[in-house]
């Protein structure tokens, strides 16, 4: 097991970053994407607070926090959009949203 | 004891994200989902980040997913209505493989970091000392925030109204 440094909670942010950008990536369902991109800005948060215990600053809580609400703000817009296309082509589904293309 | 609970909690944070991805069902994600941000809490206080862990309690698993779960129970999505379009084995391969391999160049890149040992005073990460820092060093990205915070507010309103 061994002490815990700052390389294990930087790993483990890239490790879940990852996770949110196979979910991005892979998923069709919009509810999905927009959970998956919070778990990628949650990876994030873990490093910024990580590198702030590492260098004594809280600095990096600072971040943390702009970017938690930045997240309240995406989460919300997000939400009303998805709403909005669910109201006009009844599905959550990133592959019916086509309008452009065709 | 600190890294039975980092390995503890960093296996909680990792199944709840790969549930969320993995799950067809939006709700049963959204609460794996909470599982995971409720673990980063708790990383979040091991890490001496007193403010931020309350706030990822309550603005992150509070607010933020209240708001997604009500608009999944307010969809009312049916099971066919869930029924994603089969991804072709080839594409999610490709996928898998290019975010396990970029995660891996990430891993490497963070082997770099010279860990160093800093004790950090008793105050550090309290509310005290992350709310001067943020209206004195960063109280001009403090305002732009509450600004986009009230545009999107007003942007919510008008894309979730029926009639303008």
């Amino acid at each position: 097991m061994g002490t815990i440094g700052i390389h294990h909670y930087l790993y483990l942010s890239a490790i879940l970053f990852f996770i949110g950008a196979f979910g991005v990536l892979f998923r069709r369902n919009l509810l999905v994407i927009l959970m998956s991109i919070e778990l990628m800005l949650n990876a994030v948060n873990l490093s910024f607070i990580a590198f702030a215990r590492h260098n004594g600053t809280t600095d990096g809580h600072v971040a943390a926090f702009f970017v938690m609400a930045l997240a309240a703000a995406e989460a919300g817009i997000g939400l009303a959009i998805l709403v909005m296309v669910f109201r006009n082509r009844t599905s959550v589904q990133a592959d019916d949203l086509t309008l452009m293309r065709d | 004891m600190d890294a039975i609970l980092f390995y503890i909690l960093a296996f909680l944070a990792v199944a709840g994200g790969l549930l969320m991805v993995s799950l067809k069902n939006p709700l049963s994600g959204a609460f794996s989902l909470i599982l995971s941000l409720c673990s980063l809490a708790g990383l979040f206080a091991m890490l001496h980040a007193e403010f931020v862990f309350i706030l990822q309690i309550l603005v992150y698993a509070g607010a933020i997913m209240v708001l997604v779960i009500f608009t999944i129970m307010l969809l009312n999505l049916k099971t066919e209505e869930l029924q994603e379009a089969p991804v072709g084995w080839m594409r999610a391969i490709l996928t898998a493989v290019l975010c396990a391999a970029a995660a891996f160049g990430a891993i490497q890149i963070f082997g770099h970091v010279q860990p160093q040992a800093i004790q950090v005073a008793p105050d550090f990460g309290s509310m005290e000392t992350v709310g001067r820092s943020m209206l004195s060093d960063f109280v001009y990205p403090f305002e732009v925030i509450s600004l986009i915070l009230l545009v999107a507010i007003v942007g919510v309103v008008l894309l979730a109204k029926k009639v303008i």
